[in-house]
C-alpha cells in the first residue's frame, strides 16, 4: 500500500471540526468515492474530530490518500494528547459516553469505515485511524 | 543448422502437410468435444496459423513474444477471444495450439531423418515456441472470459434493481436473487433516490424473488426501511414466502416492518394509505346475466 | 455570532438549514427555537435540511432534543428533505430520530404539521395561536 499524498489539519476549535469535514469531503471527491461513501467518511470524520476536541482536549488529523493496487482510499488518523481511554471495549459500545454525547462516536465511526483502528494510552493520548476504500 | 532456420525451412516447405495433419488431429478432437468449431472455419484458421508461423520464423527469431510473431499472436488472440465468447472449454482452446506440435515434430523428422542431431535441436525449439504461443492463447482466452463475467455482473446488478412506479407516489422494487452487502448498497441507493425523484410516499419492497432471507439480508432490509423513514417515506415489504417466513422465525430474525403476503396486498394498502380506493366499474359478467 | 433565521408562518415555525453548522450554531438554533415557541405559541416546527450534506450524532441529537422540547411545549416537529446519502449514513451510524416526524419536502412537511394541528383542533379546539405577539 502506497501513500500518494499527506496533509495534516489542526483540531483546536469547533470551527476546525467544520474545516476537517470540508477538507475530508474534498479529498473523498478527489479520489472518486460515491456520494454515499463520501457522506459516510465525512460523518465518521466529524464524529472523530469532535471526540478529539471534546475528550482529547484538541489534537490533529492526518489525511492520506492511499493506493493498494488499482484501488484508491482515504485514510484519516486522529491524534490527541488527552487523558486517553482506559477501557476501549467499553468506549466502543454504543450509547456509552463519558461526556455528554450520544455515545455513538467511536462505534458509529467504525460502522461507517472500511477500516478502523484505535490505540490509547491512559494519560498519554488516543490515536484513531479509519479508512474508506473506493 | 540453426534451430530457427531448420524450423522455418520445414514449416514453409511442408506447410500443406503440417496443416492437413493438424486438421486431422483437430477434427478428431472435435468429435470428442461435440464438434463446436465448423470444419471450414477450422481449415481457414489452421491455414493462416501455419503460414504466419512460417513468416514469424522467417524473421529469424524463435522468440514468441518478438515482433516477428506479432501477426500470429494477433490471429491466435482473435481465435481464442471468439472461442471464449462461444463457450469453448479452456482445454479445447489450449489444445488448438498444443496439437500443432505433433505435425511439426513429424515434419521435422521427415526432413532430417531420424537420429539426426538437428532433429533434437529442432524439436526443442519448436516445443518452446509452441508452448509460449499456447500460453499466450490461454491468457487471451481467460482475459476475454473475465471480461464477459465482469460485464455480466454489471448487467445483473443493473437489471436487478428496477424501481417501478405503480401509481402517483407509490413505488415498487421487485428484488430478484441473492442479496449481498454490495448489491444491497446499490439497491438501497437506487430506491431512496427514486423516492426523492418521484416524491413517493410509499415504497413496496417485494422479495418474492429472493431465495433466502438470513439475518444479514433482514438487517439490510431494515436499514433501507429506516433510511426511507428518515426521508419521510414509508416502506412495505411484500412477498415473504412461507418457507422464508419459517426460516426467519427459526433464525430469530425479526422484521419490524409492515409486511404483506403479496405485492397486490401491499399495493392495496399503499393505495388506501394515500387515500385511494379501487372499485369495480361494472358488475362481473356472471352477475349481469 | 451568526444565527440561523427562524420564520413564522401561521402557527408554524420554519427553519431552513443552509450552512455546514458548527456545534455552537446548532446549540444556538436549539435555544432560539425553544424561546420562539414559547414567545409565539407556535404549534408546529418545520426544519428543512435538504442542503445538509451530513447529519452526525451531534446534529442528530440537536434535532431529537428540539423535537422533545417542542413536544413539552405542545408543538410538533417535522424534519423535511433529508438526502438519501444522509439517511443511509444516519442509519449506519445507529442514530434513530425518535419522536421526529419526517417528510420528503417542505410542502409535504407543512401538510404534515397542519394535519397534526387540525386533528387536535377537532378534539379540543385549541386557541393557543392567539397568544402570539
Amino acid at each position: 500500500m502506497a501513500v500518494t499524498r499527506t496533509e495534516t489539519l489542526p483540531i483546536r476549535t469547533g470551527d476546525d471540526v467544520v474545516r476537517v469535514r470540508q477538507r475530508v469531503r474534498a479529498l473523498a471527491v478527489e479520489i472518486g468515492l460515491g456520494l454515499v461513501d463520501q457522506t459516510k467518511i465525512v460523518t465518521a470524520a466529524s464524529e472523530l474530530a469532535r471526540n478529539t476536541l471534546d475528550y482529547g482536549g484538541g489534537g490533529d488529523v492526518m489525511a492520506e490518500i492511499v493506493q493498494a493496487g488499482a484501488r484508491l482510499g482515504l485514510r484519516l488518523t486522529f491524534d490527541d494528547q488527552g487523558p486517553g481511554i482506559a477501557d476501549i471495549e467499553q468506549a466502543m459500545t454504543d450509547h456509552y459516553t463519558s461526556g455528554g454525547g450520544l455515545g455513538l462516536g467511536l462505534g458509529g465511526a467504525k460502522r461507517l469505515s472500511n477500516e478502523f483502528h484505535i490505540a490509547s494510552m491512559p494519560g498519554k493520548g488516543t490515536r484513531v485511524t479509519i479508512a474508506r476504500w473506493k | 543448422m540453426h534451430g530457427a532456420e531448420l524450423l522455418r525451412k520445414v514449416v514453409v516447405d511442408d506447410a500443406g502437410g503440417i496443416r492437413d495433419a493438424w486438421l486431422a488431429i483437430l477434427a478428431a478432437g472435435m468429435t470428442a468435444h461435440g464438434g463446436r468449431a465448423r470444419e471450414g472455419e477450422l481449415r481457414t484458421q489452421a491455414g493462416i496459423v501455419v503460414s504466419q508461423l512460417g513468416e514469424g520464423l522467417a524473421a529469424g527469431d524463435l522468440d514468441a513474444d518478438g515482433s516477428g510473431f506479432a501477426p500470429l499472436r494477433e490471429t491466435l488472440a482473435d481465435i481464442s477471444r471468439s472461442r471464449a465468447l462461444q463457450g469453448f472449454t479452456p482445454t479445447d482452446t489450449a489444445n488448438f495450439v498444443f496439437s500443432l506440435k505433433e505435425p511439426v515434430f513429424e515434419a521435422l523428422g521427415r526432413a532430417c531423418g531420424s537420429g539426426s542431431p538437428d532433429l533434437a535441436t529442432g524439436v526443442v525449439s519448436a516445443g518452446k515456441l509452441l508452448d509460449r504461443l499456447a500460453l499466450h492463447t490461454m491468457e487471451t482466452f481467460l482475459a476475454s472470459r473475465e471480461e464477459v463475467i465482469g460485464r455480466q455482473g454489471q448487467e445483473i446488478a443493473e437489471l436487478s434493481t428496477p424501481v417501478v412506479r405503480l401509481w402517483d407516489g407509490i413505488l415498487a422494487l421487485p428484488l430478484i436473487g441473492t442479496l449481498d452487502s454490495a448489491r444491497t448498497g446499490v439497491v438501497m441507493e437506487t430506491l431512496l433516490q427514486a423516492i426523492v425523484d418521484e416524491e413517493a410516499e410509499i415504497a413496496i419492497i417485494d422479495i418474492t424473488g429472493v431465495p433466502t432471507v438470513d439475518t444479514l439480508v433482514a438487517q439490510h432490509l431494515l436499514k433501507t426501511v429506516a433510511a426511507a423513514r428518515l426521508m419521510g417515506a414509508d416502506c412495505i415489504v411484500s412477498g415473504i414466502r412461507p418457507q422464508i417466513a419459517q426460516t426467519m422465525v427459526h433464525l430469530g430474525v425479526e422484521l419490524n416492518v409492515v409486511s404483506k403476503a403479496t405485492l397486490a396486498d401491499a399495493f392495496a394498502v399503499a393505495l388506501r394509505r394515500t387515500g385511494r380506493k379501487v372499485v369495480r366499474q361494472q358488475a362481473p359478467t356472471e352477475e349481469r346475466r | 455570532m451568526d444565527r440561523i433565521p427562524i420564520l413564522k408562518l401561521g402557527g408554524v415555525l420554519i427553519v431552513t438549514i443552509q450552512v455546514d453548522m458548527h456545534d455552537r450554531l446548532a446549540l444556538a438554533l436549539e435555544e432560539d427555537l425553544t424561546a420562539m415557541i414559547v414567545r409565539t405559541g407556535a404549534r408546529g416546527v418545520l426544519i428543512e435540511i435538504s442542503a445538509l450534506e451530513i447529519v452526525d450524532s451531534f446534529i442528530g441529537r440537536m434535532l431529537v432534543s428540539i423535537a422533545a422540547v417542542s413536544r413539552v411545549l405542545d408543538a410538533e416537529t417535522v424534519v423535511a428533505g433529508m438526502r438519501p446519502a444522509v439517511a443511509i449514513t444516519l442509519v449506519e451510524l445507529g442514530l434513530e430520530l425518535t419522536g421526529i416526524k419526517t417528510a420528503l419536502n417542505v410542502e409535504r412537511g407543512m401538510a404534515l404539521v397542519q394535519a397534526g394541528l387540525s386533528e387536535e383542533d377537532d378534539g379540543h379546539g385549541s386557541d393557543r395561536g392567539r397568544y402570539e405577539d
